[in-house]
């Protein structure tokens, strides 16, 4: 095929060299110079033509033929559009969906962090066994950082929140508190200005900040002098030292915007046993994930000794920084892969299925064009041409598909979450993607070439021209696309159990017991500026004002504060003693959450034993507490909570708290999290600067959202107030229940296509045997078969093949699901609701998919069909 | 093909028989291809002339037949040229074509002469 040609130079040369060889001769015969090579040119004929002629010789016929089978197969195709038509579309359909899950799967997994070497960059934390992957203590990370050998460098970082001074009054802000390598560790370099210099970072350093390029360009207009200038945060001045690249992005601090060093630290976070930064470093090459784990393991325990830490088992953990930032998607992106996967592999069979059909069709065209002298090769050939020009066709209208849902579907991210994953902006289509969309084409190629070609015995020309195209290979036919609708039937019956099972957990998610009744609660969260409100008594009095204004607005029926809405997070942890009994170091986590008197009831959080806090319980009184039903479960067991008095060990405030109330659980964790013990304090009791403000109202909490801002500002303009919303919309857009609500309504999408196809699938084989088997149901008829038991002839057949698919997608979807697990809330991955659903749907749409060609056959009319001969 | 003759006696060749005049051509030693064209000519007593263009292209097919077989050397008036020389493949070919003109020529002449009473036996117009 392949034989190397010669070039066209080489020939050209050989005329030259003709040309004065018959020159010379002539001369030697006598003609002058010039005559004979003006006669040499004239025997030789047209040397432009023979070149011509060399180029085109053996070309001309491949190409004429190459260029003849595509016009023939557009022919083809458009002769019968309808099967061009849905051929076209399911492959577009097909690829187009698995190349842009792909871009997803490729963007977040394959290259998830947009540092330097990210495969070096390790996540590093405390662990033990109950609890792995929490932060460090401050003197853990200096310690660990000195005696480590595994790291060339280790830092951390801390989320943290400013309140900005700007023109029109006070802003909170999200800033991220760093050690002085942090961005060197990641491998960024600010874009202006410099990185931290290393005094910035040594406790007592100077105020600096890198700005975000986000608040670079929003904030101060993106003028470069602003490096060098002072900004105002938290009522003390700090310099802008540098901007960071716009490409800069780090998901766990979502979208700080102010990124200051590790220089000044709260009382807490100079003791050993408070955790508070996350920690990263770069691996030194050729130290592996483990080796640096055994070894700060090692330095955790001899710290522990050193210290006599006892109690929890503390410990450390080294987890790729990739496995940490994408972790939570990994699973559903991977099942969302499988699903775009399945559904191609449907389209790709259904489409070869109707390749099928039509080769069966033109079994005797293709014997006539044998017979006249068509080789095999040739016919192959043809069949191939088909097939490249109905993929391409098809693959590049799914790749155009890809790139518009691309963004379609990264927008359907919401900002609040996309800022945890840096990874969608790199979305798109890229060489990886290309290459998979390629990759994609080409089998679907392949497949769709090669189902003809295995079906079609060219040499049995003979026979075809004299049988007309029915007999031995037509069953062969309806054997082999029986089985192609059975595997696409199976391939359905996976989606729609996965998409079942989704949508299940879906609905389990959002119908989780919350503890309190989320509907008409309006929030919005509220920053005091330090320079306001110094003491405990004047917070009270601004606390009290605060809920007045707000439940003196119309409609509003409670109001309360809290350090933290339920349904956010497990987090702001305290670590407890209970009061009077031995103490050995143990690590009680509890949630610890601040609250006005009002706030509990205002959510309706139901009371078990003893009472809600009131507002004589203020710093002049002793501490008291709230606990939920799973604290006073863990800790009381036998006995009764009320009375007993819990302790921390925090500086500053009264460090027992008596216990007043037990209330039931209200889920303070995300939505799929198991339920936490939680302690609440009266907010009077611990002096907070920021909080949140729920309002209840009989009124549609959304339109309470506007007045509540202003009401706010009229209290204070110098107030920080932010995200307002409402607490059903919070619940909507944790990470949780997106990531459940994607999950389910894209394996669901992929699902409703598979069963349409399917089912197509499952129409077309039915109604092929049913025009096959005309002449026999005519034959049946005319010796006085009913109509009845021509339906059941026909439904019968397709009941086999609906069974045979339902029974081993049925089987395959159990162990999908098994592998889903981790995506599936409060279903089992054979529950069976989902299962038995699957089946009747998948039934009934078969039923209803065999139903018309069974219509069809019982109205044959025996003496047509047997005339039809 | 539009070639015209120096002569009129000169006739064009029929399809197919080139390739056999090459080959017998080349029975004597390699040759190129001007001396082919011409040797053709000079053999046929100046009666057979091979357009140029069919014979490069009837020596290219040869060639990729691999019944010939091509290596550019020097002329003996000292030009570069292109020699081409039989394979043995092209020696069996040879053959085989021989006697299948022999037959052809037997055959046509069997027809020919019988109904050829009347006309002059020498006129070579075919």
């Amino acid at each position: 095929m392949f034989r190397r040609r010669r070039s066209e130079d080489d020939f050209a040369e050989e005329i030259r060299s003709h040309l004065e060889l018959e020159a010379d001769e002539l001369r030697r015969e006598g003609f002058s110079e010039e005559e004979a090579h003006r006669r040499a040119k004239v025997e030789f004929g047209n040397a432009q033509t023979a070149r011509e002629r060399f180029y085109l010789r053996g070309r001309v016929i491949w190409f004429d033929n190459l260029v003849r089978d595509i016009q023939f197969a557009i022919r083809q195709l458009t002769r019968n559009p309808g099967f061009a038509v849905v051929a076209f579309l399911v492959l577009a359909l097909g690829v187009g969906a698995s190349v842009a899950i792909f871009a997803f799967v490729d963007a977040a997994l394959l290259e998830p962090l947009p540092y330097a070497s990210p495969d070096r960059l390790m996540s590093v934390s405390e662990s033990d066994t109950s609890l792995p992957g929490w932060p460090l203590s401050y003197p853990d990370f200096l310690d660990w950082k000195a005696e480590n050998k595994s790291f060339s460098s280790l830092d951390i970082y801390t989320g943290s929140g400013y309140l900005l001074r700007t023109r029109s009054g006070a802003e909170p802000v999200h800033g991220e508190r760093v050690s002085g390598g942090f961005f060197q560790t990641l491998g960024v370099r600010p874009l202006l200005g410099r990185d931290f210099n290393p005094g910035e970072n040594q406790p007592g350093g100077p105020n600096v900040t890198l700005l975000s390029y986000g608040a670079w360009v929003r904030r101060f207009g993106a003028r470069p002098e602003i490096v060098g200038q002072t900004i105002d945060l938290d009522n003390e001045a700090y310099t802008i030292i540098g901007v960071l690249p716009q490409s800069f992005s780090f998901a766990p601090s979502g979208n700080a915007e102010f990124w200051v060093p590790i220089n000044k630290l709260s009382l807490h976070e100079h003791s050993r046993t408070f955790y508070n930064f996350a920690g990263i470093g770069r691996l030194r090459d050729g130290v592996t994930v483990a080796s640096a784990q055994s070894e700060v393991r090692a330095i955790s325990n001899q710290i522990q000794q050193q210290y006599a830490i006892t109690g929890h088992d503390l410990n450390a953990g080294v987890t790729p920084l990739s496995e940490v930032m994408v972790g939570d998607v990994r699973p559903i992106l991977l099942t969302l892969l499988c699903g775009a996967g399945l559904l191609l592999l449907i389209a790709c069979v259904n489409v070869s299925s109707l390749v099928l059909v039509r080769a069966e069709n033109r079994r005797r065209e293709i014997a006539v064009r044998g017979a006249l002298g068509a080789t095999p090769a040739r016919l192959v050939k043809q069949f191939v041409t088909e097939a490249v020009v109905l993929a391409a066709c098809g693959s590049s209208a799914g790749i155009i598909l890809a790139a518009t849902l691309i963004p379609v579907l990264a927008r359907l991210v919401p900002v609040r979450m996309a800022s945890g994953m840096p990874f969608l902006d790199r979305v798109g289509l890229n060489v990886h993607t290309a290459g998979v969309a390629t990759a994609t084409a080409l089998l679907t190629t392949l497949l769709l070439a090669i189902t003809p070609i295995l079906r079609l015995p060219f040499r049995q020309v003979h026979a075809d021209l004299a049988d007309g195209g029915r007999g031995a290979a037509s069953e062969f036919w309806s054997r082999l696309g029986a089985n192609l609708v059975v595997f696409e039937l199976a391939i359905a019956v996976v989606l729609l159990a996965g998409a079942g099972l989704l949508g299940r957990s879906l609905y389990h998610l959002l119908h989780v017991h919350l503890g309190f009744d989320s509907g008409h609660l309006a929030t919005v969260e509220i920053a005091l500026p330090s320079t306001l409100h110094q003491n405990s008594e004047q917070i009270k009095v601004f606390n009290n004002e605060v809920l007045q204004r707000a439940t003196s607005l119309p409609g509003v029926e409670s109001a309360g504060l809290t350090s933290r809405l339920p349904v956010q997070c497990n987090c702001s942890t305290d670590g407890i003693r209970i009061v009077g009994r031995p103490y050995h170091g143990e690590h009680n986590e509890v949630n610890e959450r601040h609250v006005s008197p009002g706030y509990l009831p205002a959510l309706k959080a139901g009371l078990i034993r003893g009472r809600f806090f009131t507002e004589e319980d203020d710093a002049s009184r002793p501490g008291v507490a709230v606990i939920n039903q799973t604290l006073a479960r863990r800790y009381f067991p036998d006995q009764d909570p009320i009375g007993q008095s819990i302790a921390n060990d925090e500086g500053g405030r009264p460090s027992t708290w008596q216990i007043v109330g037990v209330i039931d659980d209200v889920r303070e964790g995300p939505l799929d999290a198991e339920i936490a013990p939680t302690e609440y304090f009266p907010v009077n009791q611990t002096g907070d600067r920021s909080f949140t403000l729920a309002v209840r109202s009989s009124r549609d909490a959304g339109a309470l959202l506007p007045e509540m801002v202003s009401s706010l500002h009229e209290v204070n303009p110098n107030l920080g107030v932010s995200n307002e919303a409402t607490m059903v919309d919070k619940i909507d857009t944790t990470q949780a229940a997106l990531l459940h609500r994607f999950a389910a309504l894209l394996v669901g999408g992929f699902a409703v296509m598979a069963l349409v196809l399917g089912v197509v699938g499952l129409y077309g084989v039915v109604s092929y045997s049913v025009g096959q088997r005309k002449r026999e149901i005519g034959v049946r008829m005319a010796l006085g078969a009913q109509r009845s038991s021509v339906y059941r002839l026909i439904i019968r057949q397709a009941a086999w093949l609906v069974l045979v698919g339902l029974t081993v997608g049925l089987l395959c979807s159990l162990g999908t699901s098994i592998l889903m697990r981790r995506l599936l809330f409060g279903v089992h991955a054979w529950d069976a609701v989902t299962l038995v659903g699957v089946s009747v749907l998948l039934g009934l749409s078969s039923l209803a998919a065999s139903f018309l060609p069974a219509r069809r056959a019982a109205s044959v009319d025996p003496v047509e069909a047997l005339r039809a001969e | 093909m539009s070639s015209r003759s120096r002569s009129d006696d000169r006739i064009a060749l029929l399809q197919g028989t080139l390739d056999l005049l090459i080959l017998k051509t080349l029975v004597l030693g390699p040759c190129h291809g001007q001396g082919i064209g011409r040797s053709i000519l000079r053999r046929s007593e100046e009666v057979l002339f091979v357009d140029h263009g069919s014979l490069y292209l009837a020596l290219q097919r040869l060639e990729d037949k691999k019944w010939i077989s091509a290596k550019w050397g020097v002329s003996a008036n000292n030009r570069k040229a292109r020699f081409y020389s039989l394979t043995p493949k092209g020696r069996q070919q040879l053959t085989e074509k021989f006697s299948e003109w022999q037959r052809l020529v037997r055959a046509m002449g069997l027809i020919l002469e019988g109904g050829m009473l009347d006309g002059g036996t020498d006129n070579q117009e075919v």
